[in-house]
């Protein structure tokens, strides 16, 4: 097994929205880009492969790692940007939804984390890349279940950082702006304009925003940055 | 399916490997009675996590059997599979039944 120069990347959830630009833009800074989501995808590229399954099923996830370790021999950074929102009243929200935003978001996020740490261990550096959202710190109503999954990202990022130091693994995550994609299509334009009233920089986010701050994150000279959860747009508590 | 000697060469070659990176006093001898983790094993909590790993890797590699060692019986099991290399063959032999039966 050679180890490739160039560096791998896994991005999940890559069959639309942040994802797909994700993977379109590393693909064409030169990155091996290892992508996944539960549905075919129609991006081609001879760095970029495409995996269908579902973030949460371990055997599955599994599988894919075992490919990357034989094809690779390695892996540099991990995008866990693979998500579903459900904007709800709490009183209305089916308990499914509920575990199905748990088991995509947090499971998901917990369990490609935990493979890809393993084979990170290859390269002394490594980085992972969470992805939180601004209804944490601002307790949204209406998103009890997605932002509580997403709390749990936090903690996890954070906790993940000081396990993964030793590895010289650093671990972070991104709350990115309110970008124009299918996650938010159907949350009613007064309540995305009452969202964005609540941000320092009240306008929508682009996807050039969020690839600024990952770019930040998997430069080599940031090492030190780690556990760190940047709300783009500047969102408080 | 895998016998009992081919797993417990495997976790031998896996301590070699580990031995290399760790200081000499805290080299593991190559037996099966050698203690791992635990009270009187020479392996810390990061040590643990590159056997597992390792171990995983190679019986993936060499027998084309994927198991996730450190599972939720392992990590509760009054018995800890993880006390000596004879300990952790035999657990691994209980995983890779039960992964050829799936």
């Amino acid at each position: 097994m050679k180890k490739t120069d160039t560096k791998v990347m896994i991005i999940t959830g890559t069959s639309k929205g942040i994802g797909r630009h994700l993977a379109e833009y590393y693909v064409d800074q030169g990155l091996h880009v290892i992508g996944c989501s539960r549905s075919k995808t129609d991006f081609y590229s001879a760095n970029y492969r495409h995996f269908i399954l579902d973030v949460f099923d371990e055997k599955a996830v599994r599988a894919m790692f075992t490919e990357i370790r034989r094809d690779y021999g390695k892996l540099d950074i991990t995008i866990n940007n693979a998500g579903v929102a459900s904007m709800n009243h709490s009183i209305l929200t089916p308990i499914d939804t509920v575990r199905n935003i748990f088991e995509t978001n947090v499971v998901g996020t917990f369990l490609v984390s935990r493979e890809s740490a393993k084979l990170m261990r290859y390269v002394n550096y490594g980085r992972i890349i969470n992805f939180a959202t601004g209804a944490v710190p601002l307790k949204l109503e209406g998103e009890a279940a997605y932002a509580s999954s997403k709390a749990a990202i936090v903690q996890l990022t954070q906790i993940l950082s000081k396990e993964l130091a030793e590895f010289k693994i650093t671990v972070n995550a991104v709350g990115p702006p309110a970008i124009k994609t299918d996650l938010i299509r159907s949350v009613p334009k007064q309540k995305l304009d009452d969202f964005l009233k609540r941000h320092a920089i009240k306008r929508y986010g682009d996807f050039s925003d969020v690839t600024n701050l990952i770019n930040f994150f998997i430069k080599p000279e940031s090492e030190m940055v780690t556990g760190q959860v940047v709300y783009l747009g500047g969102v408080f508590g | 399916m895998p016998n009992k000697d081919q797993i417990e060469q495997i976790l031998f070659e896996v301590i070699k490997e580990l031995n290399e990176e760790l200081p000499f006093d805290q080299h593991i001898d190559v037996q099966l009675e050698s203690p791992l983790f635990g009270q009187s094993g020479k392996l810390d909590s990061l040590g643990l996590v590159s056997l597992i790993v390792r171990a995983e890797e190679k019986i993936q590699d060499q027998l084309g059997i994927s198991i996730t060692i450190a599972d939720e019986r392992a990590m509760s099991q009054t018995k800890s599979p993880f006390t000596t290399i004879r300990n952790l063959s035999e657990y691994i032999s209980v995983l890779v039944i039960e992964n050829e039966k799936d």
